[in-house]
């Protein structure tokens, strides 16, 4: 298997708070990484430093190296927009563009980065929405407000969005954290689904989530990198003594 | 002694005492709205739209010049004052976390307090003194006072925008100017065409600036280095002069400005309408 991040001695700080520190480790391409760990402790921030979302928060800041095919996105002059377009996110509340249907909701990061062909427009409305496993649901109402959906189909709207520019890497924020167990069930059965072609890194406070839908699974506490490996290995076999305690359900 | 009854008296009095308030407040205006409508109604006929300002002595006439020349004004001082304001306020909702943007909000009070005749003064220092009494200056003018009401209006629309739709955005690889002007900008559309709509009544009725910048004109439009007339100088001037016929004709422009302020903010109020 190929590496897609290669993340070297990254910090970030909010301010003076240091919330992540000296993070090392590496993500598998076409792979389903969970990052798990109490509240607060950086695992938000940690995959919103994976495609530069973390420094544009007021007051901001980071250290260290992501090596993303080879390259590392903090060097200078690396363009955060480019790197934006190849790592796609999805985020905790589902956020569908308020004033725009459903179409121009996922055809929103093409026509805005200059996509005018309608017929290259409509193909990858239709792909994204189908990978999304929202086609059947709304094939004759693209036209209908975004908002006008359920929780669960505006988070699949949002994930549609995120593919539709045809991303290599998806992260997702606690993608089901306000969703119900049917719509959270389908955003599973979809993660499994794109992990064929994408590599996905999903922040999750459900444990039984990381479990089933993971294939690697890393532990943050107080912003360090306790343990990381092979989801059943870490579930099953935990090295460390704090992993152990957060997955019985010691603390946390 | 019984309190339940001093509370029961208490209470009426209150009661009383806000009414009688709430009648003292209005009493005023709808006894200047009944003289205004009454009396201007009647002077109000196809001539008076469509004739200009009559000379001393002629009878009739009307006031199309001066609703031109309101039109005009109000026109070119939003060409003005429209996209500084809306780019000021985009600035400090966008980018409000530097330094320079609490100067720029602070300024934006200070100017919105700065009385209009003094506005109208410097407007006058700065364009009539080189190109003479004119409509650009009278626009000038009112552009300055509507730049403050737009970018407020402006920064506290695209404020209500939640930040979560601007990172969807950014997500997805859209620079963050494209953002602003796409995504934020439409989801605040209403609510900014809105604070632009009562900047427009504002600058409507305002006399004094375009007194001192521009002047009175009894004539249509002649250029842009020219005066042009105005409904609320029609007002001040007709009203103080000895003639019946143009005192009539105050009241018709006093009732020609109150219908354009008021259908205005009906427009305002419209656009608002469902947006929560």
């Amino acid at each position: 298997m190929a590496v897609k991040f290669d993340v070297q001695n990254l910090n970030a700080w909010f301010g003076s708070k240091h919330v992540l520190k000296n993070i090392n480790m590496k993500i598998e391409e076409n792979a389903v990484t969970a990052i798990i760990g109490p509240s607060g402790c950086g695992k938000t921030t940690f995959i919103r430093c994976l495609n530069r979302m973390h420094e544009i928060t007021p007051g901001a800041r980071v250290s260290g190296k992501v090596i993303f095919n080879g390259v590392n996105i903090y060097d200078n002059g690396v363009d955060p927009v480019i790197i934006r377009r190849k790592i796609g996110m999805v985020f905790q509340k589902p956020n569908p563009f308020p004033m725009m249907s459903i179409y121009d909701n996922v055809a929103a990061g093409l026509k805005l980065n200059g996509v005018r062909d309608k017929k290259i427009l409509d193909a990858a409305v239709r792909r994204s929405l189908e990978l999304a496993n929202l086609w059947d649901e709304v094939k004759d109402d693209l036209k209908k407000s975004g908002a006008s959906l359920s929780g669960g189909q505006q988070q699949r709207l949002c994930i549609a969005r995120a593919l539709a520019v045809q991303p290599e890497v998806l992260l997702m924020d606690e993608p089901c954290s306000a969703l119900d167990p049917i719509a959270t069930a389908k955003i599973e059965a979809l993660i499994r689904k794109l992990a064929e072609n994408y590599t996905v890194v999903i922040v999750t406070h459900n444990m039984q989530q990381a479990a089933r839908v993971s294939d690697y699974t890393a532990f943050l506490y107080l912003g360090e990198l306790i343990e990381y490996g092979p989801t059943e290995q870490i579930f099953e076999n935990p090295k460390h003594e704090l992993t152990e305690r957060y997955l019985t359900g010691k603390f946390g | 002694m019984d309190y339940y009854k001093v509370r029961v008296v208490k209470n009426h009095l209150v009661q009383f005492l806000v009414y009688l308030a709430l009648f003292s407040a209005l009493v005023p205006l709808f006894s200047m709205l009944y003289e205004v409508v009454a009396r201007g109604f009647s002077t109000i006929n196809i001539e008076f739209f469509i004739k200009p300002t009559p000379t001393v002595g002629e009878i009739g006439g009307g006031v199309a010049n001066a609703i031109q020349g309101t039109l005009i004004t109000i026109g070119l001082a939003s060409l003005i004052g429209v996209p500084i304001g809306l780019m000021s306020g985009i600035f400090l909702s966008e980018y409000g976390e530097l330094k320079l943007s609490a100067a720029v909000r602070f300024l934006h009070d200070v100017l919105n307090g700065v009385p209009s005749i003094v506005i109208g003064v410097f407007a006058y220092t700065l364009i009539t003194r080189s190109i003479g009494f004119s409509v650009t200056a009278a626009a000038f003018a009112l552009a300055i006072i509507m730049i403050p009401i737009v970018t407020r209006a402006t920064e506290e629309a695209l404020k209500l925008v939640p930040m979560s739709i601007r990172e969807a955005a950014i997500a997805l690889g859209i620079p963050r100017w494209k953002t602003t002007i796409t995504v934020v900008l439409s989801g605040a559309k209403k609510a900014i065409v809105t604070g632009i709509l009562l900047s427009i009544a504002r600058i409507a009725g305002e006399s004094a600036p375009v007194l001192v910048s521009m002047g009175f004109w009894r004539w249509w439009f002649a250029g842009l280095n020219r005066p042009v007339a105005n409904l609320a100088l029609n007002i001040f001037i007709f009203a103080m002069s000895p003639f019946e016929n143009w005192i009539t004709l105050a009241w018709g422009s006093a009732l020609v400005l109150i219908l354009l302020v008021l259908g205005i903010s009906i427009a305002a109020r419209v656009l608002t309408k469902g947006r929560y």
